[in-house]
């Protein structure tokens, strides 16, 4: 299908590439402030290749009017500071006749798959611009030519790079400064890309300096502080550790500490200590570490100690993909404890909601003193963007704690709601042990059936009894076709589903953020009426579509939609896939 | 430690659970149980300040079996969850007790980090040199031409050395108790409490259903003839010379604990936001 060709467009899309250390991440970086400066919201997405230093490196970024939430269908613009191993993003960087790449032809031929695909090259003198301009690198010019070719104004490069070099001095700041007017006069004589649509005006939009720059780690991080959490255990892994490294020196802030660990085995036990010591906790990991972690889950489960394991989804199994995204952790989180162990697994469905999801995490574990788990990803988590501020739920979580009466302290008595007082240590008249070898009321071992009957349906019921309102899920639209999808897959699923209503095609969006438990009568109602329910996750088995078939009545035809990482969802695919079915 | 209000002061009765222990008529870890409550009557601690933490085995069953707060955990991660315990709640006391299987095989990478990272805990080890649990498997400790069903030649290994390890890699206090010693052993596990840091006391604590001849060791034990040294190197000479059956304490170091500081910083939440406020 031909599209209409349009002089201008809802969003732009650029790439930078270059070797290690050509700086392409920082100029990434900087150029997403350059747009926030200018009032534009957008995201930047890191890729590199797998060394620790050196090797190739890709900042992919989506500039608008409006906020974004995942990658465009292709880029408009390609740059390389230079093109060594360029290629083997090729994947990652679909281009087309609309794109232009950008390279210095003094480094060498650009990348053939790229050319072929029809892109149309522009040259600038990398190299020799730097040169001629002492002190000067060759990423800031980098930064110009896309803040140029963008439709960025020359006033905001100016205001950031003052602000960011205002450390290394005069002579530096001059250098680059100038190095970066460079790149900017150059981008008028580049081949022309469509230009960004004049911005739509809202009077609900945040005022620009009040929106957030921020990456889904960071968000996580922040949104368990928010949720209560107090004391963190630290075991680094790729892609969490920056939700670890943010809560380091953010904990003390707030009165809380962070340790690290020896292994994910010790950081999951120190974090059920620490709680159970009455300081919520949390600890963040991939998937190998979480593979570590559900013995002591299981444990957390069935003491009823709340705790809250972040899980930045990473390529598996096994090491996988260690730096690339895939929500391919599903499986493990709703289903990998042995026994019959009912968690919390909540799914942020934005960079913001990293914020809000896991500050609800939090208070979910708190209130219900179970383990939760959230399921961010490699996308959300090094993906840094601008935003509006997320909504920050009014409350922390709440553990009901114990006082001495006139009975023996029991633990794990049966409620309505199935959560029982929790005495925190130093209590007195209420010592008890926390066990994960079944128990009694009291907490004492018991391998009766009677009380492990009660205990397995208590542990059941209070999560199933829990009112969760309505971010158990978000729902837009309504229509015939559904389209049900969780996490970083929304993003896309949510402009595809815009796409295909401005088409007239009545479509209707669910992007589920509670997991587990299933909420089945929500999710009846949520569904009620559709036809075609197609369900988009990032995975090669359709672990969501599985889930979604063994644990819901789904209405009408049911169809999976999925793929694994690295390459993200974008939402041309998605798009193809409703139009397709709903005309067959 | 808050000290009590009452004016009579706390047995070791005091200390101890109505729930009935699961061990075989004769196991060392009763007499170990009867050193945990006196010790915490010699400290008079309250028990709802202590916490005993354990992992999974014959002496991991001690928590229920005391009146303080309890924590029976997992295999082999005691250490763990008793740090997070005590880095988030430093007014506790927390005493975490485990066996030879529990703390050096399965939970051996947690008791070099815990030796090494020097919270102030107290590690009891029950050792046995033996799998009583599970009914009569060669551990860590045990002699290398042990035959068993899952060793009938013996495992041919040399023995694991705790003590010499725990040295090796930083632990505060270093002690050998025997379990026919539940006096002396009390007054070992009151000293340990006391001690700044990691306190780590191996027991010798027969297992007389699967090692009978480990009766022998209260004719074999003596205390040690030298008093405790603050020099790690010449413990540790000490330590591997000498024939496992010396007792008492050995080391005693002076390295600060590890404790950051909690509830200090008095920052809102929301304050945090400027970061990222652009």
């Amino acid at each position: 299908m031909s599209k209409p060709k349009e002089k201008t467009k809802e969003s732009i899309s650029i790439a930078i590439t270059g070797s290690g250390g050509a700086g392409v991440m920082t100029a990434g970086t900087l150029l997403l402030e350059v747009a926030a400066q200018a009032g534009w919201y957008g995201l930047m997405v890191r890729t590199s290749g797998p060394q620790i230093r050196g090797g190739e490196a890709g900042a992919l970024m989506r500039l608008a009017h409006s906020p974004v939430e995942c990658l465009g269908d292709r880029f408009d613009i390609l740059i390389g500071v230079d093109w060594q191993n360029i290629h083997r993003f090729a994947d990652e960087i679909p281009m087309d006749a609309s794109g232009v790449m950008i390279g210095d032809p003094e480094q060498g031929e650009p990348p053939e798959i790229f050319l072929k695909r029809g892109a149309r090259l522009g040259a600038v003198p990398f190299k020799h611009l730097v040169k001629s301009i002492p002190g000067s690198w060759a990423n800031m010019i980098a930064l110009g030519l896309a803040a140029g070719m963008a439709g960025l104004p020359m006033e905001s490069v100016k205001a950031v790079l003052q602000k960011s070099l205002k450390k290394g001095g005069g002579e530096k700041m001059a250098a680059n400064l100038a190095a970066a007017e460079a790149g900017y006069s150059a981008a008028a004589g580049m081949p022309p890309v469509q230009g960004l649509s004049a911005p739509a005006k809202s009077k609900s939009a945040t005022a620009p300096d009040k929106r957030w720059l921020i990456t889904g780690n960071q968000a996580a991080g922040y949104g368990a502080i928010r949720g209560g959490v107090r004391f963190c255990a630290a075991y680094p892994i790729t892609p969490a550790t920056e939700v670890l490294e943010w809560l380091a020196p953010a904990l003390p802030k707030v009165g809380g500490t962070l340790v690290q660990a020896e292994d994910e085995l010790a950081s999951v036990n120190m974090i059920i200590g620490a709680s159970y010591g009455g300081v919520p906790s949390v600890t963040a990991t991939a998937g190998p570490g979480l593979s570590l972690m559900t013995e002591a889950i299981g444990l957390a489960v069935v003491a009823e100690v709340p705790i809250v394991v972040i899980d930045v989804m990473r390529g598996g199994p096994s090491t996988g993909l260690p730096a690339k995204s895939e929500q391919s952790d599903v499986n493990i989180a709703v289903l990998g404890l042995h026994g019959d162990a009912p968690r919390i697994v909540v799914a942020p469905n934005s960079i913001g909601d990293c914020v809000t999801a896991t500050q609800w995490a939090t208070m979910l574990a708190e209130e219900l003193q179970s383990p939760a788990i959230v399921l961010s990803d490699q996308y959300f988590g090094q993906t840094r963007a601008v935003v509006d501020p997320p909504d920050v739920l009014g409350k922390v979580g709440k553990r009901v704690t114990a006082q001495a009466g006139a009975e023996p302290y029991r633990r794990y008595a049966i409620t309505a709601s199935g959560v029982s007082p929790m005495a925190v240590p130093g209590t007195p008249g209420c010592a008890y042990t926390a066990d994960g070898l079944e128990h009694n009321e009291r907490g004492l071992p018991s391998s009766q059936a009677d009380d492990h009957i009660k205990q397995l349906d208590k542990r059941a019921k209070k999560l199933a009894q829990y009112d969760y309102g309505k971010s158990w899920a978000d729902i837009e639209g309504d229509g015939d076709f559904a389209v049900v999808t969780f996490g970083s897959s929304t993003g896309a699923a949510r402009e595809a589903v815009a796409r295909a209503q401005a088409e007239g095609i009545k479509t209707r969006l669910v992007s589920l953020r509670l997991l587990a438990p299933a909420r089945p009568e929500h999710m009846a109602k949520a569904l009620a009426g559709a036809k075609n329910v197609l369900v988009v996750e990032q995975n090669h088995t359709g672990q969501l579509y599985r889930y979604l078939r063994a644990e819901y009545d789904m209405p009408g035809k049911v169809r999976s939609f999925c793929h694994p990482g690295p390459l993200p969802m974008r939402p041309d695919e998605i798009h193809q896939q409703i139009t397709q079915w709903s005309r067959s | 430690m808050t000290s009590s209000a009452t004016a009579v002061p706390l047995t070791a009765q005091a200390y101890k659970s109505d729930y009935k222990p699961i061990w075989c008529p004769g196991c060392g870890d009763y007499s170990v149980l009867s050193s945990f409550t006196k010790a915490f009557a010699l400290l008079q601690l309250q028990p709802e300040n202590v916490a005993v933490v354990s992992g999974i085995g014959c002496s991991s069953r001690i928590p229920a079996y005391t009146n303080c707060y309890g924590f029976h955990g997992v295999h082999g991660r005691s250490l763990a969850a008793a740090a997070g315990l005590k880095l988030a709640r430093p007014d506790l006391t927390v005493v975490v007790a485990s066996g030879d299987g529990d703390g050096y095989s399965i939970g051996g990478n947690h008791f070099l980090h815990a030796c090494r990272r020097n919270v102030d805990l107290t590690y009891v080890v029950m050792d046995n040199h033996v799998y009583g649990m599970t009914k009569g498997q060669p551990s860590p400790t045990t002699e290398p031409d042990w035959e068993s069903k899952l060793s009938p030649e013996g495992t041919g290994l040399r023995e694991f050395n705790p003590l010499v390890v725990a040295l090796a890699a930083g632990a505060n206090f270093v002690a050998r108790g025997f379990a026919g010693d539940p006096n002396g052993t009390a007054e070992l596990i009151a000293q340990a409490i006391k001690a700044p840091g990691f306190s780590f006391i191996e027991i010798l604590s027969p297992c007389i259903t699967f090692r009978p001849e480990q009766r022998e060791w209260k004719s074999m034990v003596r205390p040690s003839s030298v008093p405790a040294t603050d020099d790690a190197a010449r413990a540790a000479r000490r330590l591997m010379t000498d024939d496992g059956m010396n007792i008492g304490v050995l080391y005693k170091g002076e390295r600060k604990p590890y404790q950051p500081p909690v509830g200090k910083g008095k920052k809102n939440p929301s304050d945090l936001e400027a970061e990222f406020t652009l």
